[in-house]
């Protein structure tokens, strides 16, 4: 078993906690894990990714070699195609619809959504839409992280207690928003796919 | 045992404290930041109160760790490559007086710059300061290097570097931690002038060094974190500093290497095993993230050595950070190459925040400056250097920490008039205090700006020590106290900010203004805390 993910977004759009989320749930797994992140300059609304890995065996790379990663997970859909080169082949990109829009030259939407839909295995979700109906509006990442779960290979259950791991000090409401985020993006992706 | 995830920052941290530290000194700079804050919020840390407040800068740092280590305990000093330029003359002298209590020096690179103005190899400092060097490969040697460091420092009497880069620094993995050791009790050195370095005792000092180096030598040849592995093919032999061997074992999984392979993770260069690998094979491919050290002292120089490769003869490219692709192409195994970013995706610099107070105050420099024509501005290290991309390119330089200051003022030697500085609280306490005492001494015409935004933003909101002292500080150095003024930085005060500024460019001497408000990332996290709190009472 081995998952190669590349989250993208935009500093302090929150991939950290997708990260920490998936984390908790690969250590309840007893799995390896390695999970390179940024820091510093360029969390100030620039472009942030990192390159999260989980296998059954020893992982050597803190870094995904090109061509590698089975799934690209945005939280911002210009994002998700700035690490095109590192998805592989049957490789899927899951990434909000939602854009965030702090540079001048951002793309036209529709040619944006036609390069996503373009790509053979492709989730594209508006995440802030479904964490409204969901009432959770501040949990569109863990929309973006149920719409992705069917294809990281750790139990669904796992992604939930790791969940209430994270949150747990921020009390149980926010817990329950997040799993119900969660939920939401997992069901949505089911359905595209069935 | 229940394994900790941790990033490598962090596993340094957890093995300090398990090694039985008892201080940690350091100023904020990423990628090294988190080793200090895991220690400021680390349960055994806080019981023990082990020292982990913010040093002014990581000179003062660098020596308070050598303080603590003369008064026989335990320490860590921390900082980013960059910072041991500032704190180099201490570094470099605490090899000559040597270690009571065992010293570490943690120094994070960052190769390809993904947050600084240089790529520098420190690596390099600690072989200038000859002492031995630490370059661990992963999260978990990060751990065991930091806990068994102290030991080894205590027994050569030395202190210790430990270098990592970046990659290593801001990644996470499971960490397995050993047994928490006791701390040392107060123990004054042995002899009372091991610290007196007057010429007659320091060449004393220094030859003790230079015949230390052998037993070093011996250290790094015994080490578990110099391994060798034996291979068939010879045609090729690789040598593996630090954070490299991950590369490369991604390219041969299960560490199934068709090559002799060396893995190097403690400096000196273990002689021996340098030289087997050189002698049986043919040629010798050199990974090291960083400069080209290791590679440089095989090659020689007039030899020209043309059996060793790496980043001087083109095998690998001769900047930038290393990852497994680039092993990959230096080995000629076959790279994937993935699909291509489709032109609309465009480029998404950092940018100052928005609400930030940096974006009135360059509002309001950017109007005062018309009427003083451009290039004027000297900025610093911070998130305001990014005034000097669009929309604002306010500023002119950004150099090292304090700079702004004392550029400024050589430029007004020069005749350039107003001659501006633009700094920030934390930066101006960290360097840039004696730069103004230069301008005071001579009342150079200048204008230096300190944005005050209560904390040290741009590594993600330290406490500043200059927080609510700026204008004594400044009034003390000399600054006339009518020329020492605060401002408040909004929209709304736009006129009166170009107003004061113009009137500080006119005078003829040093003026000080200090626009203040906090930082909005502060600002939201502590509205956040009390929202927790608040949900917490109600539960």
């Amino acid at each position: 078993m081995k998952s190669d993910i590349i989250l993208s977004g935009v500093g302090g759009q929150g991939i950290l906690s997708i990260a920490a989320v998936v984390g908790m749930a690969a250590l309840e797994n007893h799995l390896y894990l390695k999970q390179a992140e940024v820091h510093g300059m360029s969390q100030r609304g620039g472009a942030v990714q990192s390159h999260l890995r989980i296998s059954e065996k020893e992982i050597a790379s803190d870094l995904i070699p090109e061509g590698r990663a089975d799934i690209i997970i945005s939280v911002e859909p210009m994002e998700s195609l700035r690490y095109l080169p590192w998805l592989s082949e049957n490789g899927w990109l899951v990434t909000n619809t939602t854009p965030f829009v702090n540079i001048t030259d951002y793309p036209d939407m529709k040619v944006l959504i036609a390069e996503i839909e373009k790509l053979p295995h492709n989730i594209a979700i508006n995440a802030d839409e479904i964490a409204r109906q969901v009432k959770s509006p501040r949990s569109s990442n863990m929309v973006i992280l149920g719409a992705a779960s069917p294809f990281i290979d750790i139990p669904y259950q796992s992604l939930e207690n790791g969940i209430k791991k994270i949150f747990e000090r921020k009390g149980e409401k926010i817990v329950q928003l997040n799993i119900d985020a969660l939920k939401a993006g997992r069901e949505f992706s089911e359905a595209k796919r069935n | 045992m229940e394994k900790l995830l941790l990033l490598g920052a962090e596993a340094i941290a957890q093995g300090a404290i398990d090694g039985g530290m008892s201080g940690v000194y350091a100023y904020p700079g990423t990628p090294s930041t988190e080793i200090t804050e895991y220690v400021q919020h680390n349960k055994t840390a806080v019981e023990r109160k082990l020292h982990s407040q913010w040093s002014a800068n990581e000179k003062t740092a660098m020596e308070a760790g050598l303080g603590m280590s003369y008064a026989g305990k335990r320490a860590m000093v921390c900082m980013k490559h960059v910072g041991l330029n500032v704190a180099a003359d201490a570094f470099i002298n605490s090899a000559i007086t040597g270690v009571n209590g065992g010293l570490i020096v943690t120094v994070a690179d960052d190769p390809s710059m993904h947050s600084s103005q240089n790529e520098q190899d420190s690596r390099f400092f600690g072989k200038f300061a000859m002492i031995p060097i630490f370059e661990p490969a992963s999260q978990q040697e990060a751990y065991d290097m930091a806990y068994e460091g102290f030991e080894l420092s205590e027994k050569l009497k030395i202190p210790i570097m430990m270098r990592i880069t970046t990659r290593l620094a801001h990644s996470r993995a499971g960490i397995e931690t050993r047994p928490l050791k006791q701390e040392n009790k107060l123990k004054y050195p042995e002899d009372p002038i091991q610290f007196v370095l007057l010429p007659s005792n320091a060449r004393k000092r220094y030859k003790g060094l230079l015949g230390l180096q052998s037993l070093m030598e011996q250290e790094a040849e015994r080490s578990s974190f110099n391994t060798y592995y034996p291979a068939r093919n010879k045609s090729l032999g690789i040598i593996a500093c630090g954070i490299a061997f991950n590369y490369l074992m991604e390219n041969y999984p299960e560490r199934k290497f068709p090559h002799p392979v060396l893995q190097l993770g403690q400096y000196p260069l273990p002689f021996s095993k340098v030289e087997k690998i050189v002698n049986e094979c043919e040629h010798i491919l050199i990974l090291e993230d960083g400069y080209p050290l290791v590679e440089e002292m095989l090659k020689g120089y007039l030899d020209k050595n043309s059996k060793i490769k790496g980043r001087l003869d083109g095998t690998i490219p001769r900047d930038g950070e290393l990852n497994p692709d680039i092993v990959a192409k230096a080995l000629g195994l076959e790279v994937k190459i993935g699909k291509q970013v489709p032109s609309i995706v465009a480029n998404r610099p950092p940018e100052l925040c928005a609400g930030c107070s940096h974006r009135d105050i360059y509002n309001a420099l950017n109007e005062t400056m018309k009427e003083f024509g451009k290039q004027k501005v000297f900025s610093d290290i911070g998130c305001y250097t990014l005034g000097a991309l669009p929309p604002w390119n306010s500023i002119n330089s950004c150099v090292d920490m304090g700079a702004s200051i004392t550029m400024a003022k050589g430029a007004a030697d020069a005749g350039v008039h107003p001659a501006i500085a633009v700094i920030g609280d934390s930066t101006f306490t960290h360097s840039g205090m004696t730069a103004l005492l230069d301008a005071i001494v001579e009342n150079t015409p200048m204008t230096v700006i300190i944005s005050d935004n209560g904390t040290t933003g741009m590594t993600g909101g330290q406490a500043s020590h200059a927080t609510g002292r700026l204008e004594e500080i400044c009034i003390g150095l000399g600054v006339k106290p009518e020329h020492v003024k605060v401002l408040t930085p909004l929209p709304k005060y736009h006129d009166e900010m170009v107003k004061v500024l113009r009137e500080e460019m006119l005078y003829e001497g040093v003026s000080v203004v200090i626009p203040r408000r906090e930082c909005i990332q502060t600002l939201a996290r502590s509205k956040k805390d009390v929202r927790v709190k608040v949900e917490e009472v109600v539960k």
